[in-house]
């Protein structure tokens, strides 16, 4: 869901990310017919993601955050296709193997959603999961933003 | 202990929907109130934040899993409190 970082700051343990929802997708084709809108789920994931990525960076890419729970996840605001949204996570507590973000999502300047992230974090539970992350890393350009 | 163990019945009452009056010293919080692994994330993020402590839930699991530790070590509610307030003294030590 992750297009491209905008900034990490890995000393206020914050992340900025952008993501471009497509003009068509089959997603849209149910939800709904007539009246193309993001699910809400999928918000939810593109803010998984923004976290899962901020704490990917805090643990300097040793460990895989799972998202164990979702509370307090507001849908504020409908998103259509084409949409460009800002991602925003920060840090809220961290614990041991676990962490917690806010998170939010912005469209042209309104907040259209936001929620409170649990990860639990587990090494690598293959290589091939951490090579792609690795990678996936890279493509976003997280590294080279902080 | 018995302040420590006030707090934490309350926070797991609070988080778990259990009523106090089923918690006691002798529950086993994931045998007999029924608390699960994620669930007990809430109530270490609670317990952290209210005893200034980091529960470090990764080396218990590590130990239970190895089978170095039995559940009721870390998790029988009068074993738990007696941690925490290791925890908390070595934190204002």
């Amino acid at each position: 869901m992750i297009d491209g970082i905008e900034a990490l700051n890995t000393d206020k343990a914050s992340i900025s990310a952008r993501a471009h929802v497509p003009g068509q997708s089959p997603v849209f084709e149910g939800h709904f017919p007539g009246h193309p809108l993001v699910p809400g789920v999928l918000l939810i994931e593109t803010m998984a993601q923004a976290s899962g990525y901020l704490i990917l960076a805090l643990t300097a890419y040793k460990t895989m955050p799972f998202l164990a729970s979702v509370k307090d996840a507001k849908l504020r605001s409908f998103v259509p296709p084409d949409a460009e949204l800002a991602v925003t996570a920060h840090l809220d507590h961290e614990g041991s193997g676990y962490v917690m973000t806010k998170a939010h999502i912005h469209h042209e300047g309104k907040k259209v959603c936001d929620a409170h992230l649990t990860f639990r974090l587990m090494p690598f539970p293959s290589k091939e999961l951490e090579r792609h992350m690795l990678d996936q890393i890279e493509f976003i350009g997280l590294k080279s933003k902080n | 202990m018995s302040n420590t163990f006030e707090t934490v019945a309350a926070i797991i009452s609070e988080t778990s929907d259990i009523p106090l009056e089923e918690i006691t010293p002798e529950s086993n919080a994931m045998e007999d109130l029924g608390i699960d692994s994620l669930d007990f994330l809430d109530i270490a993020f609670a317990i952290d934040k209210a005893f200034g402590i980091k529960i470090p839930l990764a080396g218990w699991t590590e130990e239970l899993q190895a089978g170095k530790a039995r559940v009721e070590d870390y998790f029988l509610m009068k074993n738990l409190c007696a941690k925490i307030d290791e925890l908390a003294a070595a934190n204002n030590s």
